[in-house]
Parts: C-alpha cells; sequence; structure tokens
C-alpha cells in the first residue's frame, strides 16, 4: 500500500510534517511505513519559459538556438530537441539546478543531473528545457508529454513559476505494510484517519452530496443474487449520456502519484475510488446486458470464460460469476469479461460496488491463477458497508466531473446487515493488561479520531463496520495501548512466584554429545530434514527395506526436498562430499537432528521423532577411531554396562567386514562402520569415510549420573600376559568375554596389546596377544589365587578351542 | 710439616684446577683414597713420638676436611655448570606450531542458542520442546488461525496431508503447554521450522525460532516490555535499547514488534541495521485470550505474554555470517570459525 502525502492532506489538513517524521509517529501507532520516495528529490530550480524566438545554430545543423522568457528576463538556450515552436511554454532547468534522469529515460543517478551554464557548439545556453523523462516521470503518468522531446506546459501557465508545483510532484510517496487485520488502511482514507489520530489533528473526509436524476434504477436494470453465502452485498447503479473524456489533471495527479495510468474519466473515476476506500468497483457496458439483467450465481464446472485481456479462463463450480440474462460477463472481484467491456464508444454502464467473501475470491484466484489489484482487496474482506460509500462517491465524481448523468436510485441486495458491534468500555481491563494507569478520560480520547461511538447508557464503545478486527476488550486495549504509546508503557518483570528454569533431561545429553563429539575433533553439521527419494537407492536400501517407509510433503519445493527423512546417513555422506570436493583434508562432521518414521502410512498420527546422533569422518582414524568417540560418550553418560559390538549388522551401505551394530545390554543403540566404497563412488568420496549413527532416545533412557567412589587400590596388582593364536573368523570381543567370565572377580582390567597376521602365523589365522591385571581390594594376591585364576581362563579358552602360543 | 702442606696446597690447586666431576673423583682417589698421598702420610704417624702424634693428626684431618670440603664445593659447581651447558644444548624454538587437540567446533546456531538458553534458563525459564511434523490444529488452529485464514497462505506451509504439516512457527508449541494445564507457565520452545521459501542468500525453506509464553496471574505488556528489555541486555550487551512497535498477530494482542539498537553500530547506523540504528528481532504480544480459553485457562483469571525470536535473525547478524546456505553446507571451513 502507497500514499501520496498530498493526497493525505486532502482529508487531514493540518498535516504539516517532515517525510520522517511521518514515518517514525505512524510506525509507532501501528501504520508501518517502510519507506517513502520524493519524486522532487532531485528537480531544483524548474521554471515556466516561453520560447519567444527560435534561430538556427550557426555551427550545428541539429541544435536550435532559442530566446526564452522566464517571466523576468529573457535567456538563451540551445538545444537538440525537435519539437519546440515559438510560443510554446517549456519547463527550463536554470543553471545551478537539478534533473533527476536524461531524455533517453534510462536508469536515473541516485543524486540526479546538475545542469550549468555553458556553451553549446561555441553558443552561450543559460540551461536546458526538460523532457518528461528529465523530469524523473514518463508518458505512463503525463500521457499528454510528446513522445519525444520537450514537455509543453499550457499556454497560460505564468512565466517563472515553479514546473514542479504545476506538475504535482512536490509530493511525498509512503511505502506502508498494513497487517492482514486492518483492512481498512487499504485505502487512503484508512490511512489518514489514522494520521489524523496519531497527529491529533482533524480529519476531513470528502463530502459526498446525493446524485441522481428523478429517473429510476429499477426500471433500468433487475439485479439477483443467487449465492449470497459468496456475495453479501451488491449495489448497482446506471449512468447515461456517458462522455469519454481525459479525467482532470488533480486526479490524474494523484493516481500517477500512486503508480497509476490515467486513462480516460470513467476508469480513473474507478481507480481513484478503489485507492480512496479500498473498495473495487467494475463497470459493465449496459447496452452489452442482456435482458438488462445482472445474476451473481457461482459458475458450472467446464465454463470457459474470456476476461477483459483477452484471455480465455477456465471456471469451476466454486468461482463466482457475475452474469446478465444469458451468458457470464464477470469473475466476481478478479476481473471483468470481454464481452461486456466499456469502450469509447459506450453510452450508458452499470456501475457495480459489491463485497465478496475474501475466502472464496482468495482461493479462486488461487485456482484460476489470476490475482489482480481487485481481488487482492477483496481477499482481505472487505467491510461490506464500503460498497455503498464508494458507489456514493464515485457517481458524486461522475456528476462533479460531468462524465454522464446518474439514473435516480440504487440497488442495494444486502441480505444480511449486521447491526454495529458494541464493546463495554472497560478501562480498568486495559489498565490490568497493559500494566499501566491510563485515566478512564485520556482512554477514551483516542476512540473519536478512530471513528467510534460510544453509547452513554450501557457504557459500550460502538465500534465501525470498518473496523473489523476490534471484537473484545484486548482489542480496544491495543487501540489505548498505541494511541497512549507503547514507548510510554512500564517496564517490569513478571512478579508471581518465582520458577526454576531448566534444561530437558534430553537435551542435557544432547549437549554430552556435543561435548564428546568436539573433543573428539568433530564439528557440528546442520542438514536439511527433507530429502529425496532417491537417496535410499543411493544408500543401496532394498527395496522393501522399511526405512523406505517416508513421509512425503504435498507440496515440496522440488523433488529433492520431497519426503521427511527415514535415516541422517545422506546429509551426513553429502556434507563430506561437500568437504571432499572442495579439497578440504581430514574433515571430521556431527549432527544432532531428527529422523521421521511414520507409525503407518499414510499418516493419521505425527510420526516418531527420533533426535540422531550422526558421526561422520574421512581423514585421519580409522573404524577403531570412531568406535573411541562412541566409548567416551557412553562413558560421558554413565553407561558403564555391557556393550558388544555385532559385525552382523548387515547394513548395505557398510563395508560388508567393517561394520558393527552397536549393542549395550542387549538393546541395538546404534551402528558404526567404514562406508561402502560403492556409496563413497555416488556420493563422490575420494577417500575412505566412516560413520557412526547413534539413536539418542535410546540412550537417554539408559543414561546414569549416579557416581560412586570406591576407593584407589592399596594393595599391589599382579599383571599377565597371554598370546594365542586363533582363526581370523573369532572375535576378539568373544575371547574377551571367556577371559572376563573365568577370571573371577581379582580381574582388574584385561586389554589387548597385539594383534598380528602374516609372517610366522598360518593363513587364515591370527595371533593375539592380551594383558591380564589382577588385583585384591583387600589383600595383597598370592600366587596361588593367580594361578587358579588363570588356569580357568586358560581351560575356558581351550573349550573354545583355543591354545596359547608358545 | 712441609710434607702436609705440600700435598694440600697441590691438592687445593688441582681442584680448582678441575674442570670435570671425573678429575674431581681422581683428585679425592689420589688425595683421599685409602692409597692416596694424605692416608700415606698418617702411616708417618708411628714414627712420631706421642706428643707429636695428636698434633699431627689434628693437622692432617683439617687437611683433609678442607680438600674434602673444596672437593665438594667444586662438585656442586661443576654439576651446576654441566647441567646448564646440558639445558642450553636443549633450547627450542618456542615459536614453532602447537600440538593441539583439533578439537571441533560447534554450528553458529548452537553457539547462538546455547546463549539465548542460557539467558532464559537463569531468567526461570524451562525449556521445552514440540514436534517438528505437527497436526494444523496445533499449528494454526489453536492459534486463533483458522481453516482459511489468509496468515496460512502468507506462511507458505509445507503440507503432508490436510490435517498433518512441516510446522510453520515454534507457536505451535504454545497450545501443548497450555493444555497440559499446569500453570504457571515459563517455558521457551526452540526448534526447527519450515516454509515453502526457496533457498537463497537470505532464504532457507528451513529454519529456526525459539518461542517463549508466560502465563500466570497479573501478567501484563508491561511485564512483556520489562523481559524482552532484560534479555536483549544480556544478549546483546548492557546497553541495548529496545523499541516495541505496534503489530498483528492472530494469537496475541495487542501485539508488538521489537527492535533493539543495533548490536553491531550501537545505533548510530550502518550495514547491518541498514542505516537505521535498529535491528527487527523478534515479534510478541498478550496471549489472545480466545488462545487461553481454547486451552481451557480462564482469560479473567490468567493472563500472559509470547514472544518468537528468529535463531538465525540472532547467529547472522552476530557473527556477520552473510548467505544462509553457509548453514547447511557444512563446510569445515566455516564450521572452523565458531
Amino acid at each position: 500500500m502507497d500514499t501520496s502525502l498530498n493526497w493525505l492532506k486532502a482529508y487531514v489538513p493540518g498535516l504539516n510534517v517532515t517525510a520522517q517524521e511521518y514515518t517514525d509517529a505512524m510506525t509507532l501507532t501501528g501504520t508501518k511505513v517502510e519507506g517513502f520516495r520524493e519524486p522532487d528529490k532531485n528537480l531544483k530550480k524548474i521554471v515556466a519559459g516561453k520560447i519567444v524566438k527560435i534561430e538556427r545554430h550557426p555551427d550545428a545543423d541539429k541544435l536550435v538556438v532559442c530566446r526564452v522568457d522566464l517571466g523576468t528576463e529573457t535567456v538563451q538556450i540551445v538545444t537538440g530537441a525537435p519539437n519546440v515552436a515559438e510560443g510554446q511554454v517549456v519547463p527550463v532547468v536554470l543553471p545551478g539546478g537539478k534533473v533527476a534522469g536524461g531524455h533517453d529515460g534510462g536508469p536515473m543517478p541516485e543524486d540526479g543531473i546538475e545542469i550549468h551554464a555553458g556553451k553549446l557548439r561555441g553558443v552561450d545556453s543559460y540551461g536546458m528545457m526538460c523532457s518528461i523523462e528529465e523530469l524523473g516521470s514518463d508518458r505512463n503518468y503525463y500521457p499528454e508529454a510528446p513522445e519525444n522531446g520537450i514537455y509543453i506546459l499550457p499556454a497560460d501557465t505564468e512565466l517563472g513559476s515553479d514546473v514542479i508545483e504545476y506538475l504535482g510532484l512536490h509530493d511525498v510517496i509512503f511505502e506502508y505494510e498494513i497487517t492482514s487485520n486492518r483492512v481498512d488502511c487499504y485505502g487512503v482514507l484508512g490511512i489518514a484517519r489514522e494520521a489524523a489520530a496519531t497527529f491529533r489533528l482533524p480529519f476531513v473526509p470528502p463530502t459526498v452530496p446525493e446524485t441522481g436524476n428523478d429517473e429510476n434504477v429499477n426500471d433500468y436494470l433487475k439485479v439477483r443474487v443467487e449465492d449470497p453465502d459468496l456475495c453479501p452485498r451488491y449495489t448497482a447503479r446506471v449512468v447515461k449520456n456517458i462522455k469519454i473524456a481525459p479525467s482532470p489533471w488533480w486526479m490524474q495527479r494523484r493516481l500517477a502519484a500512486h503508480g497509476i495510468r490515467p486513462i480516460n474519466n470513467i476508469v480513473d473515476i474507478t481507480n481513484y475510488v478503489m485507492e480512496e476506500y479500498g473498495q473495487p468497483m467494475h463497470a459493465f457496458d449496459y447496452d452489452t446486458l442482456a435482458g438488462h439483467e445482472i445474476v451473481v450465481r457461482r459458475a458450472k464446472d467446464g465454463d470457459v470464460f474470456r476476461t477483459l485481456d483477452g484471455q480465455d479462463r477456465n471456471m469451476d463450480h466454486d468461482v463466482l460469476m457475475i452474469c446478465d440474462g444469458e451468458k457470464e460477463i464477470g469473475i466476481a472481484g478478479i476481473m471483468g469479461g470481454e464481452n461486456t467491456m466499456i469502450t469509447d464508444n459506450v453510452k450508458t454502464m452499470v456501475f457495480e460496488a459489491a463485497c465478496f467473501d475474501g475466502t472464496n475470491i482468495r482461493l479462486s484466484a488461487k485456482r484460476i491463477g489470476m490475482r489482480t489489484d481487485a481481488s487482492g482487496k477483496f481477499e482481505k474482506g472487505l467491510d461490506p458497508e464500503s460498497a455503498l460509500d464508494a458507489m456514493e462517491r464515485a457517481c458524486a465524481l461522475i456528476e462533479e466531473l460531468g462524465c454522464g448523468t446518474v439514473v435516480g436510485g440504487m440497488i442495494d441486495i444486502y441480505a444480511d446487515k449486521k447491526p454495529l458491534r458494541r464493546i463495554h468500555f472497560d478501562p480498568d481491563y486495559t489498565n490490568r493488561l497493559l500494566g499501566t494507569d491510563i485515566d478512564r478520560a485520556t482512554q477514551f480520547s483516542y476512540f473519536r479520531p478512530l471513528g467510534l461511538g460510544y453509547d452513554p447508557v450501557t457504557d459500550d464503545l460502538i465500534i465501525p463496520s470498518f473496523r473489523q478486527d476490534l471484537i473484545r476488550k484486548c482489542d480496544i486495549a491495543e487501540e489505548v495501548a498505541r494511541f497512549y504509546g507503547y514507548d510510554k508503557i512500564p517496564s517490569t518483570l513478571p512478579s508471581g512466584e518465582a520458577t526454576t528454569g531448566s534444561l530437558p533431561f534430553n537435551l542435557r545429553i544432547e549437549q554430552i554429545a556435543q561435548r564428546i563429539a568436539e573433543f573428539s575433533g568433530f564439528s557440528e553439521g546442520k542438514c536439511y530434514s527433507f530429502e529425496s527419494p532417491k537417496v535410499f537407492d543411493k544408500l543401496l536400501i532394498p527395496a522393501d527395506d522399511p526405512l523406505r517407509q517416508c513421509i512425503t510433503i504435498l507440496n515440496p519445493l522440488g523433488e529433492d526436498y520431497s519426503i521427511m527423512r527415514t535415516m541422517s546417513l545422506n546429509g551426513m555422506l553429502s556434507s563430506l562430499s561437500t568437504n571432499y570436493n572442495r579439497r578440504n583434508k581430514n574433515v571430521k562432521l556431527y549432527e544432532i537432528a531428527n529422523v521421521y518414521l511414520p507409525k503407518a502410512l499414510p499418516l493419521t498420527e505425527l510420526p516418531d521423532e527420533r533426535k540422531t546422533f550422526t558421526l561422520g569422518f574421512y581423514g585421519d582414524g580409522d573404524f577403531f577411531t570412531m568406535k573411541g568417540v562412541i566409548e567416551e560418550f557412553l562413558e560421558a553418560c554413565g553407561m558403564n554396562g555391557k556393550l558388544k559390538y555385532d559385525p552382523k549388522s548387515g547394513r548395505p551401505y557398510l563395508h560388508p567386514g567393517r561394520q558393527a551394530d552397536v549393542v549395550y545390554e542387549g538393546e541395538l543403540i546404534g551402528y558404526l562402520g567404514e562406508v561402502h566404497p560403492e556409496v563413497l563412488d555416488r556420493y563422490d568420496i575420494g577417500e575412505r569415510a566412516y560413520v557412526a549413527v547413534l539413536d539418542l532416545p535410546k540412550i537417554v533412557e539408559r543414561v546414569s549420573f549416579a557416581r560412586k567412589y570406591e576407593g584407589i587400590a592399596k594393595y599391589p596388582a599382579v599383571s599377565r600376559d597371554l598370546a594365542m593364536v586363533v582363526e581370523k573368523s573369532i572375535l576378539v570381543g568373544d575371547i574377551e568375554e571367556v577371559i572376563e567370565a573365568k577370571a573371577g572377580d581379582i580381574l582388574e582390567s584385561l586389554a589387548v596389546f597385539d594383534v598380528y597376521e602374516g609372517g610366522q602365523i598360518m593363513m587364515g589365522y591370527k595371533s593375539v596377544a592380551f594383558n591380564l591385571v589382577f588385583r585384591a581390594k583387600d589383600h595383597t594376591l598370592q600366587e596361588e589365587e593367580i594361578t587358579r585364576a588363570m588356569d580357568s581362563v586358560l581351560s575356558g579358552l581351550k573349550d573354545m578351542g583355543i591354545e596359547l602360543r608358545r | 710439616m712441609a710434607a702436609l702442606d705440600e700435598i694440600r696446597s697441590a691438592a687445593l690447586k688441582r681442584i680448582a684446577e678441575a674442570g670435570k666431576l671425573d678429575a674431581l673423583n681422581d683428585i679425592r682417589v689420589n688425595v683421599l683414597g685409602k692409597k692416596g698421598e694424605l692416608t700415606q702420610l698418617m702411616k708417618n704417624l708411628k714414627d712420631m713420638t706421642p706428643e707429636e702424634r695428636p698434633k699431627f693428626g689434628q693437622l692432617v684431618n683439617s687437611a683433609r676436611e678442607e680438600i674434602e670440603q673444596k672437593l665438594a664445593e667444586a662438585r656442586d659447581m661443576i654439576a651446576k655448570r654441566e647441567r646448564e651447558l646440558a639445558l642450553a644444548q636443549e633450547v627450542i624454538d618456542v615459536t614453532l606450531p602447537a600440538k593441539k587437540a583439533n578439537i571441533g567446533h560447534p554450528h553458529p546456531n548452537s553457539l547462538a542458542l546455547q546463549e539465548v538458553e542460557r539467558v532464559f534458563v537463569g531468567m526461570g525459564y524451562e525449556v521445552v520442546e514440540g514436534p517438528e511434523v505437527e497436526y494444523d490444529m496445533y499449528n494454526f488452529e489453536k492459534l486463533n488461525i483458522p481453516a482459511n485464514h489468509p496468515a496460512k497462505d502468507e506462511q507458505d506451509t509445507f503440507y503432508i496431508n490436510k490435517d498433518i504439516l512441516l510446522r510453520t512457527q515454534t507457536s505451535s508449541v504454545q497450545a501443548r503447554v497450555m493444555e497440559k494445564g499446569k500453570l504457571p507457565i515459563r517455558i521457551i520452545a526452540p526448534g526447527r521450522v519450515f516454509r515453502s521459501d526457496e533457498v537463497d542468500a537470505t532464504h532457507s525453506p528451513s529454519f529456526n525460532q525459539i518461542e517463549g509464553l508466560v502465563v500466570d496471574k497479573n501478567i501484563t505488556f508491561a511485564d512483556l516490555k520489562g523481559t524482552l528489555a532484560e534479555i536483549a541486555k544480556q544478549l546483546f550487551g548492557e546497553e541495548t535499547k529496545v523499541k516495541f512497535r505496534p503489530h498483528h498477530f492472530p494469537f496475541t494482542e495487542p501485539s508488538a514488534e521489537v527492535d533493539v539498537s543495533c548490536f553491531k553500530c550501537g545505533g548510530k547506523g550502518c550495514r547491518f541495521c541498514k542505516g537505521s540504528g535498529w535491528i527487527e528481532i523478534l515479534g510478541c504480544g498478550m496471549v489472545h485470550p480466545h488462545v487461553l480459553e481454547m486451552c481451557g485457562i480462564d482469560p479473567e483469571e490468567y493472563t500472559g505474554f509470547a514472544f518468537g525470536l528468529g535463531l538465525e535473525r540472532i547467529s547472522l547478524l552476530k557473527y556477520e555470517i552473510d548467505d544462509m546456505r553457509l548453514l547447511y553446507e557444512n563446510d569445515i571451513r566455516f564450521l572452523k570459525q565458531f
């Protein structure tokens, strides 16, 4: 929404403020001014001058030398403009003045162009005559300007007078961000009312006299509304003896200031009223209406309708149409039809001002794929009263400008006129809600400028129909707050009972994960929650894998963002790939974010959102580096229970011989492994990469922060080494399990210190060496105790078929 | 006697000249050892008169003590010198590079979020989370945005079906918390939200918000102002000023947008605040009574305020990140800067 300051001043006569003052004050009362533009910013010292004599330039064929009368003096100006003639009055920029742009209408320099006295091909030139483009505008807004050449002013223009004033360019155009609740502010009048209230000035809306001759419109036209739910109000009037002509200069200037091109009196009046009231209107050629009848009804599925821009549009049953006795003549609230449009030969016309259901217009415009200025206004949900106001204003302008004869009477189909809303005036409530102490009279003083009425009997505020946003007491409190000034409301802190701030348990665990990952060298990445359905193939996920059961977005940004991820690996591998291809070395990343597992498809309830701790790296390190991070994390979470790594995890995206499920106390909590070379190829990663994925909800359930000090050992430890050659397929973890089970309580620690293949070791076998440390808490161990423990271990190993290496 | 003097002065001279520990040892053996010069001299004792013996013995012993003392002194001195020499050999260039553990770095959003959480937890707020795939009911309806409300279009929602969507705002957590019926409420709810914006330098279809909600008896707009002013100071510095501008949200009334004085230029105007001196940071307002009613809370008894803060608003500005796409590329050269 834009408004011209000059237009506003017409209704707020005392409004004498700078653009910046206006911007700041309006923003603080809730009409946010996003910015402003001053059309005269780069126009200086431009006056009307009369060309009294034209002579040829002695040294240039394309230039002429003009004597120009500026009222007080006559100066010499050289020009190359093709359209100058003696007797013309033209805009002249004097030396030291400024114009906005070049004569070609190209991009305008930020600070305009300064004009100096000088010589053109040896002849003195005192200033410059200007085209409309040099004055910062164009022929769209000044259609009378010549296509190429100097702008010609009316012959009776006072010589030496300010041309910028004449052209209506001493103005400021404000641009607003109007919130969706303030439909009334989509018109100059609504903004003017707010401005008047803001600056505590009188608001003087235009006086609209009664119009119409002594004929009766009902003798000309019949209107029937078949779908009143979609058309709460329909007003129509007839204008005859139409004389199409340009609209008056003042109207053209106001429309141009709002970026609307002047066309002719009828079109301009419609646009003018739309700008003023925010109410779109439409004009039909009366003589093209079959049966001189208007019917407002839904379209039929499959109807094709040609709008006045000449395009054929497909209609359906939910689109509201304006029809005559035979045919469709307009899409209600969106665009009229070619078949009934006003032409320069129009004699009699029907003016329509209606209120259509905003939601229906919005949805229809969307379906048809045509959003117009009119639909943009209607879809906000207009006040049915403004249809009448706009109609009366438009007809008054028709008479005032002498464009035709308005037929007496109005057709007004308004089935469900609602009484004005009332809200009890409760100044105490307002103070309680705002935390203020604003007296009743002060609060009350804000209401009248806003158009609110008051019933002293019931102590109710009476809400004007254009304020559809004022519904209950809190809305009144906001009106008080914004005119009292948000800045004057005190700043306090809530006074109620103190609460304890806290992080939920799972977020504390996430923080531990972050800490451990970062201490282990991993940096935190973030990936999108949605991805391409192609990632399953890319990760070699089998067709029947449950991971492929994913949530699909109905209206995604594209296929690449169309499903909610069920696994976090794609994000991680894509990030590693980005880094690899940018030649970053040794990249370690982690992410903590959700995967989305539907409970059933199609989705009837919310999916299981599982926070997933994903780690990935390439460069320094291997499988066991990753395994180390997992164990550091689990230890930090106090998870000191039985941890197993099951190599039979069978994940197709991982190296078949270098992957494991992580099993804690018998529960699968995650996995890790080297990425399958096939997958690496698909992600264009040229090095071995390792990933680990942990399911945080399962970890959160198992975290323990209970700690108990057990004393530092007082008695000496005894160390024994065991070396053995075993089949390669036997897992060290399984051997450890046997040793731990057989060695008894005195085994303090068990560590693998050497694993070796090749050399003297038979093919298919490996040599493994363990260090066992024995210690008792309460005495120095005796040799027999250790021997007993070692014998037990050896017999256990023997049962596994393992002999010690001699 | 002369022999003793000679041995003594010769020994002392040799000690003084000795430069190494070995040499001192030789002197000790040669002079004080079992077969050493002084020990030999003591053998002369037997040829002396009983009167001379004690005196001679005393002289030899005092010479021995003197030599032993000098030996010890020389030994200390040489040891010290040798250690100094050894240390001098071990001089390192302390300007050579450090050996770092190469710890990783948090994401800038996490860094900013932790800061925000720290401030709010300190002020007694509980951090809660809500689902990202959410019912339309919580994302819109219970926030006073009924079906066909234009605000639903404005937010460019990703839909899963007609009832389920990707939440467009963390405000969806409000109703979930209020419905539980536990009062008073003082929470923040950070998390991902989604809107169908094409990816570019300033837009992302996925970004983060932090919702705040306080519901209690006697909560006022003044409390909202005071709370946010305090938060702004804690987040952006003691000097930070806040400006409340009237605005409209369907689920708060009165509503406001809040600007903070630019924390880059202090309000003088710079490229971050586009010369205005102010940065728009959040939307807020008093919880709409109808929203309270829909959650079974009596608006005559309880009032509340709510606010929604864009996390990227903070992280991008605070760390001067000029392209939102960097947040999701995970280039290690970017992440290492946080």
